[in-house]
């Protein structure tokens, strides 16, 4: 693992309200050497990140600039009250954090469920258990958003996954 | 002197946990579990187990609460409780104890109240064994810390002893 940008050192913000599965993941991270908050719900997320309020989120409601960087969501599905699914919308509607990669996490294998996740912009789609080699996809989603890549040329071309395994990875990511 | 060694007590960790691999009592995921596990969390599993036990405990009077009312089974809420257990038991690799619950939800969604309580004795009693096998595990684990404990003990009494 070597530091390019020097000691870059990458924040996730993970959402469970499993205890067991927010301990795994956390575990899971920071054997990766990422910092890691853990919380318990879609609205300790939302506050986390000060998209509490539910309002259109603009250029002059600056106050989310001061807020602790966070480099990548990984956020279970169910969740009562605020699903994964909601706080991906929430977070894709945003104009200051909707460049955060968010995967989502599942125990559940429906293909409606995974695409849509997918089709809203979550980065990729982990079943539930995770593991090491889930959380080792998520270090390019990470290094992307550290860099802005512009240039679309150097990116790797990204495979169709029609899983036989347990993640799914959007297409085309940003090719807008 | 002390009694077992590390390297048998290290043999009978292994028995066990093959014995329960075989079972199909644990899979892959206690596995993972354990490479998750190093000198800055040395007790991560147990830890995790752990809380697996005291929620597993809650769900399943839970569980046999919603049941022993015989006019009113509310399997909705037995369904929200199975989904839980379900994915605590995958995520710690609790294999058996996730099928059952797979076949008790299946019963519930039927409000086959027969089957449910069937269910839920098969689960307690997969419960009650998993969890004095792990209990097991985790007595030999300490006693093996000890052992290697004592066969190298901190390097500060030994003084004339660069070795440590």
């Amino acid at each position: 693992m070597n530091g390019l940008e020097g000691e870059t050192q990458f924040h996730v913000l993970a959402v469970d309200d499993s205890i067991i599965d927010r301990k795994l993941i956390e575990r899971l991270l920071k054997t990766s050497s990422y910092q890691v908050t853990a919380v318990e719900s879609g609205v300790k997320a939302l506050e986390f990140l000060g998209l509490l309020d539910d309002e259109e989120d603009d250029e002059f409601s600056n106050s989310n600039c001061q807020r602790v960087e966070v480099n990548l969501i990984i956020t279970d599905y169910s969740m009562p009250a605020v699903t994964g699914y909601d706080l991906l919308r929430k977070i894709k509607k945003s104009t200051s954090l909707r460049d955060i990669p968010v995967v989502i996490m599942s125990s559940e294998n429906v293909p409606s469920r995974i695409n849509s996740c997918l089709e809203h912009g979550a980065e990729e789609f982990f079943l539930k258990p995770v593991r090491q080699s889930d959380v080792n996809k998520l270090r390019p989603h990470l290094m992307k958003g550290k860099k802005e890549i512009q240039n679309i040329n150097k990116r790797k071309p990204v495979e169709e996954c029609l899983s036989p395994d347990r993640t799914r990875t959007r297409l085309n990511h940003d090719l807008e | 002197m002390l009694g077992l060694s590390v390297e048998q007590l290290g043999a009978d960790m292994n028995r066990l946990l093959a014995i329960l691999f075989h079972q199909g009592v644990l899979d892959e995921q206690f596995l993972q579990l354990q490479h998750l596990q190093d000198e800055s969390s040395p007790n991560f599993v147990s830890e995790v187990v752990t809380i697996y036990f005291h929620e597993s405990e809650k769900l399943l009077r839970n569980l046999r609460a919603l049941l022993v009312d015989k006019e009113l089974s509310d399997y909705n809420k037995m369904g929200i409780h199975l989904n839980q257990l379900m994915g605590s038991s995958s995520s710690i690799g609790a294999q058996r104890i996730r099928n059952v619950c797979i076949a008790f939800r299946a019963a519930s969604e039927l409000n086959n109240r027969p089957g449910c309580l069937r269910a839920l004795e098969l689960l307690e009693y997969e419960y009650c064994y998993l969890k004095n096998k792990l209990h097991e595990f985790f007595q030999i684990e300490q006693q093996r810390m000890l052992a290697a404990a004592v066969r190298y003990p901190a390097p500060q009494q030994h003084i004339n002893n660069p070795q440590g």
